[in-house]
């Protein structure tokens, strides 16, 4: 057994941080009936379910990349322990497998031999111009080069037959406990749309099983210019991906709500000041601000390099700064939202009876205002995190977006646009990038419209 | 009228030196002028003497704020804040890297940014209102399903995707138009035809359906029901009424980015080798040119700021009961 040192980085603590913080907002939601029955609404959406579901699996990927180690270095007892100066998560170990097995060069999905002729030496016979074969894709056919068709299918038949045998499992323990609380209803007449998260969970499995299975003997989205699994990199985009969507939501969440609040609820000057502030920060385009940002940044980053000790620091800093800079941006939508609605609020008599009563500012804001504020702030949380994803991958083509060193969406595009110009046609990096962008996205978009109708009093089912 | 415009303007200035003192402390003062230098310079060429040269021949040798060494009215004039950041109020802004003058290269590069940009606008704007309003007028019935499931759909795309796929599809594959450039008068329609276009698409998504809840919110009001009750058919009611009265808030809503169109978009311009303002914007980023994008955040805000304007201005056009106060 090999040892190896934890490391936690920003963003690691960060992301457990959220999903702490997840925890207890759940605890509160249970406490507080009107949530509660929000949260129910949402629950019997089949399609909110369903997209929840995915999310889940999105946010299980990105959470096992989330816990970081330095494995220990070979090295003859007695010495003092050394380690490596690459940092690997739980998901690289995992994924062992697919983060080792580099081919030289690109290979499309499915293939044995690379994607480019190369001259090769045959002992006795000379050089040829040929296509090489991969050092791992298809290896275990050995000559039977042409059978990959049959083998894969094969394969992926019986992983998915495993994963149908363990979702029956999980479909009998649902049914089980179902039938036990409420005997009478069907599965499919629960208030919960148990039957959409488990047909949604019957897709994933069937979908994500095999491909595993697969991706053990083949590169089954192929391999990119440094001969990269694509699929590796997929799974590792994920959690920037999820980082970028959440962590910045944090960052701007304590300011809108606070200033927006404040603004709305003491209005005079303090108002003023306020609305001073998000007026600048609004007039200055996005991007733009973002870009003169993140170059500043890179200044910092580059004028201090003893501030870190390995590649993994710098990348995570740099990600941390993107969120930071994109919650500046982002924030004042919802502050002019949350102080449009204050200042109606405080006209209200239980506020005003409050306030006769002689109960503290602070006390009124806390304990009165802010609960009826919550729907909005859970509505633009959810609709946000699409935006951003999607916003990161434009960010990096640009050159403002996560470190280049960093794998993420963005920087997938951002590698694989140049090569729609050979001949023939590398489309496997770019194609797998925007299709596991588009189903994260999509889950998110789904889940949000399911969250919003659920919470916003103004929509009538 | 004339003296509420004045007004706003006048209001409009302190926004204006916020934007301007925002934007000279992230460039200065996050990082000296030192640092840039070495950056610029990159690590081999990195002595004293070096940056000093490279400090003065921008004018980046002077303090900050304040200049004790001078006096009288040099104290402030004579400094970085007066001479970079306080003179792109009368459009001065200085040169960028290559040596050339912002201000010109702007002026040159304004008029192709408006023509991608405005085509864009205006088809897009007709397209989404009109397929927002056929869902309306098939609300709740299979069609109007479909076509928010496409929306979301097309929403959940990256406009990346857009842009590299149909730069793709219909110049390399069908080989309809030009990959990527530009050209002078009327021979340009041919290098603008395919970047309008997927402006165009990957707008459609989300405001097709902001549109559609604008008129569906329209058609439960009171208004609706008493022409449905004078017996006007359905087409005369969508038509007459409602097309008109939603199209207060869409059009009121799109007025504050009629004056960002003369940014150009950053994308587009620099997939299809547009020459415009966007392109130059990316260009200057990559170059990590600071007083190029210095003088670009400056004048967005100045856009966006009149585009507010504007939205105010259209707001009291179109409903007399908002006055000019």
């Amino acid at each position: 057994m090999m040892g190896f040192q934890v490391v936690v980085l920003w963003s690691d603590i960060l992301i457990w941080l959220l999903v702490a913080a997840g925890v207890g907002v759940g605890v509160l939601i249970a406490k507080t009936p009107p949530l509660l029955a929000a949260w129910r609404r949402v629950g019997a959406n089949r399609v909110g379910m369903a997209s929840a579901t995915v999310l889940l699996a999105f946010i299980l990927i990105g959470l096992l990349d989330s816990l970081h180690y330095r494995a220990q270095l070979e090295s003859k007892p007695g010495q003092k322990a050394v380690y490596a100066i690459e940092v690997l998560s739980v998901l690289d170990a995992l994924a062992a497998p697919l983060r080792s097995r580099n081919e030289k060069t690109y290979s499309a999905p499915f293939a044995t031999r690379l994607y480019a002729k190369e001259t090769i030496d045959l002992p006795g016979q000379g050089t040829v111009r040929d296509y090489p074969r991969l050092k791992h894709g298809g290896k275990h056919l050995g000559e039977r080069e042409d059978e990959v068709a049959e083998d894969a299918a094969f394969t992926a038949f019986k992983a998915g037959v495993l994963a149908f045998i363990g979702w029956l499992g999980v479909f009998a323990a649902v049914a089980t406990v179902n039938r036990k609380k409420s005997p009478k209803l069907k599965l499919r007449e629960a208030a919960f749309a148990w039957d959409a998260v488990l047909l949604t969970l019957l897709l994933i499995l069937v979908f994500a099983v095999p491909l595993f299975w697969l991706s053990g003997y083949y590169h089954v989205f192929g391999t990119d210019k440094v001969g990269q699994d694509v699929l590796y990199q997929i799974l590792k985009s994920v959690r920037t991906g999820l980082i970028i969507g959440l962590v910045t939501t944090l960052v701007m969440l304590p300011m809108a709500v606070l200033l927006g609040i404040v603004a709305g609820y003491f209005r005079g000057w303090v108002d003023d000041l306020i609305q001073y502030i998000y007026t600048v920060l609004n007039s200055i385009p996005g991007v733009l601000l973002i870009a003169a940002a993140v170059l500043m940044m890179q200044v910092v980053i580059d004028t201090n390099p003893q501030w870190f000790s390995t590649a993994a620091e710098r990348a995570d800093l740099r990600l941390l700064a993107l969120c930071f800079i994109l919650g500046i941006t982002s924030w004042t939508g919802l502050c002019r939202l949350l102080r449009g609605e204050t200042l109606k609020l405080r006209e209200l008599e239980y506020i005003q009876a409050a306030q006769a009563f002689g109960v503290s500012s602070w006390r009124i804001i806390v304990r009165h205002i802010l609960p009826n504020l919550m729907h909005i702030v859970i509505i633009a949380l959810v609709m946000d995190f699409s935006g951003l994803v999607l916003a990161e991958a434009v960010l990096s083509y640009v050159g403002i977006g996560v470190d280049p060193t960093m794998t993420s969406f963005g920087t997938m595009i951002n590698n694989a646009r140049m090569e729609l110009g050979r001949e023939p046609v590398v489309w496997w990096s770019l194609v797998a990038a925007f299709s596991a962008m588009f189903i994260l996205v999509l889950a998110a978009n789904l889940f949000a419209d399911a969250v919003r109708d659920a919470f916003d009093p103004r929509a009538v089912a | 009228m004339l003296a509420y415009i004045v007004r706003r303007l006048l209001y409009a200035l302190p926004i204006l030196i916020g934007v301007n003192l925002v934007t000279f402390a992230l460039f200065f003062v996050v990082n000296t002028p030192d640092d840039m230098a070495r950056m610029q310079l990159g690590v081999k060429r990195v002595t004293p003497e070096a940056i000093e040269k490279w400090k003065v021949e921008r004018g980046y040798d002077k303090p900050l704020m304040f200049n004790s060494g001078a006096n009288g009215l040099s104290t402030v004039t004579e400094t970085i804040f007066f001479e970079k950041s306080a003179r792109m109020f009368v459009g001065d802004f200085g040169r960028a890297e290559d040596g050339r003058d912002i201000a010109r290269e702007i002026g040159n590069r304004m008029l192709p940014s408006l023509a991608i940009a405005l085509p864009t606008f205006i088809l897009g704007l007709f397209v989404t209102i009109t397929f927002a309003l056929t869902l309306a007028f098939f609300r709740a019935t299979a069609f109007d399903f479909w076509g928010v499931v496409l929306c979301v759909a097309a929403m959940s795309i990256s406009g990346l995707f857009y842009i590299i796929g149909g730069q793709y599809l219909i110049s390399k594959v069908w080989r309809l138009v030009p990959i990527s450039g530009f050209g002078d008068g009327l021979e340009a329609w041919r290098f603008l035809i395919l970047p309008v276009l997927i402006g165009v698409v990957s707008g459609i998504g989300s405001s097709t359906r902001w549109y559609r809840t604008i008129f569906l919110e329209e058609v439960s009001k009171d208004y609706v029901r008493t022409a449905r009750a004078k017996g006007l058919p359905e087409t005369l009611v969508f038509f007459r009424h409602i097309l008109r009265n939603a199209l207060i808030p869409i059009l009121t809503g799109v007025v504050v980015v009629i004056p960002m169109l003369f940014m150009g978009s950053l994308l587009t311009e620099s997939f299809f080798g547009i020459p415009g303002l966007g392109s130059y914007t990316i260009d200057a980023i990559n170059a990590q040119d600071f007083s190029v994008v210095r003088s670009m955040v400056f004048i967005g805000s100045v856009l966006y700021i009149v585009g507010l304007i504007l939205t105010d201005i259209s707001y009291t056009l179109v409903d007399p009961r908002i006055r000019f106060e």
